[in-house]
């Protein structure tokens, strides 16, 4: 065995005729913070339900540390659960929502008021154990409910999109400190979101959901970096996708020959036949915008002439929409602290053959 | 010169409605208070005397008290039955839970002189005389639908968060229960064992039928009454109902605001 502390093994959920959850199987280690990232409806939810015993899986089995858990009921299975909407009691105080998981375990008085007291310093919110939840804030909530999870020294931490009802500087600052207790405390989590920003910046691991099957599971460089498919990269970020065909190799580079004409080369490849129709697709970030005539040092390849047809400041970045001379809109994201060019400049761009990925076509 | 406008026009009908509403408990209550044996107007002084009476008519006290504990004991044994009712058809699915559901409700649509007298044949069938004990289930039957429908809205308004919380936390079903859902259902359960009660405390028709010489409710006490002589006693008998069935609506329903303010 591996030191995976939750594993699923061929889990189905269906509601009714619906499958929510096809065939997972998921291996959680030990001390990491895996992300289960998708769409609103891919079932990455029901996962994490299922796991904590809130639903029944329809097919397979659940482990944890080793124990198959399928008819143990959430009470009994000594698990933390964050909610999006924080569900604190509204009816107790601080102390005793945060006291609560211990009341229910072999816990003395006096050792009750130590944890609760600890815990609210972990989640730096101490003093306010005689408020009603209502008296605090989002965040405040948010903390409360992360003290309430981890007072109880659970084997696993679930949280169920726990930051979306933050205001977006709020969520920058959770997310980070979330972050921050989870590698403090050194507990298992399991996230659950559709920011693909925060399954980026706080994963171990994420695993990427589409339709309840599970369509890429890797570190974060690797998700965003190394897409398996059309999906996958979509989801984690602006890309552009172009239908192609590999014509051959050249210089140790794979050379493709884009729907219109173009070619490009790459340097993914994956040892394909000579013409395998393949999608090609390039991060708008990845993608260099220098004005015409400049040039581009140590390159003579995957260079194109523009023209700048739209574009978007957007703070920290500026987004152009580059039209090629065949009539191709090129989507670049440039992260130069200027903001150097208008509609219509003439510009060139370059695409760094390390950074186009070919996956296959979308059918 | 005064100048009618339609504004104007539509508050004097107003006025008036209330007034053909309100002008006879009006009266019952200022009547209660004239010592003469028949009521006139205007009052010649001001006493207490037919209440004096009231208290030392043994039969009324009797009904009083009938009344009383009828309507307590409906009170606590519908919200008994009404709270896991209303769980079972809120928070879970068995088959048969929307048929059952109308079915629980239909005392609400059935006329109550149907239900009087079907109750009342059922138990010429289980060959039973009349007792308290079948007044008590009769205003049960009566009242269950109202407690139903005040503690299934709460509920609905309740998020199974919460409740999931508390399982993932480690309370069991029934700790959970105790501790989050009861609580957070308490304005709707005080709300609905008043309703309960006061609606069991002002029945009359189906009562008529139930009730024996033993078990008169007050509503019921008051009709025999006024088929033998209009006495005046029973001008402070409605005061004094009108006092108590108005009154514990209004305090059920400030009771509810008040306590779902101080759970948000």
């Amino acid at each position: 065995m591996n030191n995976s502390i939750v594993q699923l093994r061929n889990v189905v959920k269906r509601f009714d005729d619906v499958l929510a959850v096809e065939k997972m199987d998921l291996d959680i280690e030990e001390g990491t913070l895996v992300t289960l990232l998708g769409p609103s409806g891919c079932g990455k939810t029901t996962i994490l339900r299922m796991i904590a015993g809130l639903e029944d899986c329809s097919e397979g089995d659940i482990y944890i540390k080793g124990k198959r858990v399928n008819d143990v009921p959430v009470h009994k299975r000594n698990l933390g659960m964050i909610f999006q909407d924080y569900a604190l009691f509204p009816h107790k105080t601080i102390y005793d929502n945060v006291a609560f998981g211990l009341k229910y375990r072999d816990v003395s008085k006096a050792e009750i008021k130590k944890r609760v007291t600890r815990a609210l310093e972990t989640v730096r919110l101490p003093g306010v154990e005689f408020r009603k939840p209502a008296q605090l804030s989002g965040g405040q909530q948010q903390r409360i409910a992360l003290a309430r999870a981890i007072v109880i020294e659970p084997d696993v931490l679930l949280m169920d999109e726990p930051l979306s009802a933050l205001d977006e500087n709020l969520r920058e600052e959770m997310r980070q400190e979330v972050d921050n207790l989870q590698s403090e405390l050194g507990i298992t989590t399991i996230f659950v979101t559709h920011d693909q920003r925060e399954a980026l910046s706080m994963s171990d691991n994420i695993i990427v959901m589409k339709d309840g099957l599970k369509q890429q599971e890797g570190g974060p460089e690797e998700v965003y970096d190394a897409p398996v498919n059309h999906f996958v990269a979509d989801f984690l970020g602006h890309c552009n996708f172009y239908a192609c065909r590999i014509l051959g190799r050249e210089n140790g580079l794979l050379k493709v020959e884009v729907a219109d004409g173009k070619t490009l080369y790459s340097e993914h490849d994956e040892g394909w036949d000579v013409g395998k129709e393949l999608e090609l697709l390039v991060r708008a970030q990845k993608i260099e915008v220098v004005a015409r005539g400049d040039t581009i040092p140590d390159t003579e390849v995957n260079i194109f002439d523009g023209i700048v047809k739209s574009r978007m400041y957007m703070g920290g970045e500026a987004w152009y929409f580059v039209e090629l001379q065949d009539g191709t809109v090129v989507h670049a994201i440039s992260i130069s602290r200027e903001f150097p060019f208008r509609d219509k400049d003439a510009v060139t761009l370059h695409i760094p053959p390390r950074h186009c990925r070919l996956i296959p076509k979308e059918t | 010169m005064f100048k009618i406008k339609g504004w104007s026009l539509i508050r004097f009908y107003t006025i008036l409605v209330y007034i053909w509403m309100f002008a006879p408990i009006a009266v019952v209550i200022l009547l209660s208070f004239n010592p003469q044996q028949f009521g006139t107007f205007p009052m010649e002084g001001f006493s207490f005397k037919w209440y004096g009476d009231l208290f030392h008519n043994t039969t009324i006290i009797m009904a009083f008290k009938n009344s009383m504990i009828l309507g307590s004991l409906t009170a606590i044994l519908t919200t008994a039955i009404g709270i896991p009712a209303a769980m079972a058809f809120i928070r879970y699915e068995f088959p048969g839970k929307n048929t059952l559901n109308t079915l629980l409700l239909a005392p609400i649509m059935i006329p109550e002189v149907v239900l009087g007298v079907s109750l009342l044949l059922f138990l010429r069938w289980l060959q039973q005389p009349k007792s308290f004990l079948l007044l008590l289930i009769g205003h049960c039957v009566l009242t269950l639908p109202y407690v139903l429908l005040v503690v299934q809205a709460r509920l609905v308004g309740i998020k199974r968060s919460y409740e999931e919380a508390s399982l993932t936390l480690g309370a069991g079903p029934f700790q959970t229960f105790r501790e989050v859902t009861l609580p957070l259902l308490t304005p709707a359960v005080m709300a609905g064992m008043l309703f309960s009660f006061s609606i069991s405390f002002d029945d009359v028709t189906a009562t008529l039928f139930w009730a024996t010489a033993q078990s008169q409710t007050v509503p019921v006490k008051i009709f025999a009454m006024l088929r033998n002589n209009i006495s005046p006693e029973i001008n402070a008998l409605g005061a004094v109902m009108i006092v108590l069935t108005v009154s514990i609506p209004l305090l059920a329903g400030y009771l509810a605001r008040r306590f779902s303010r101080r759970l948000e």
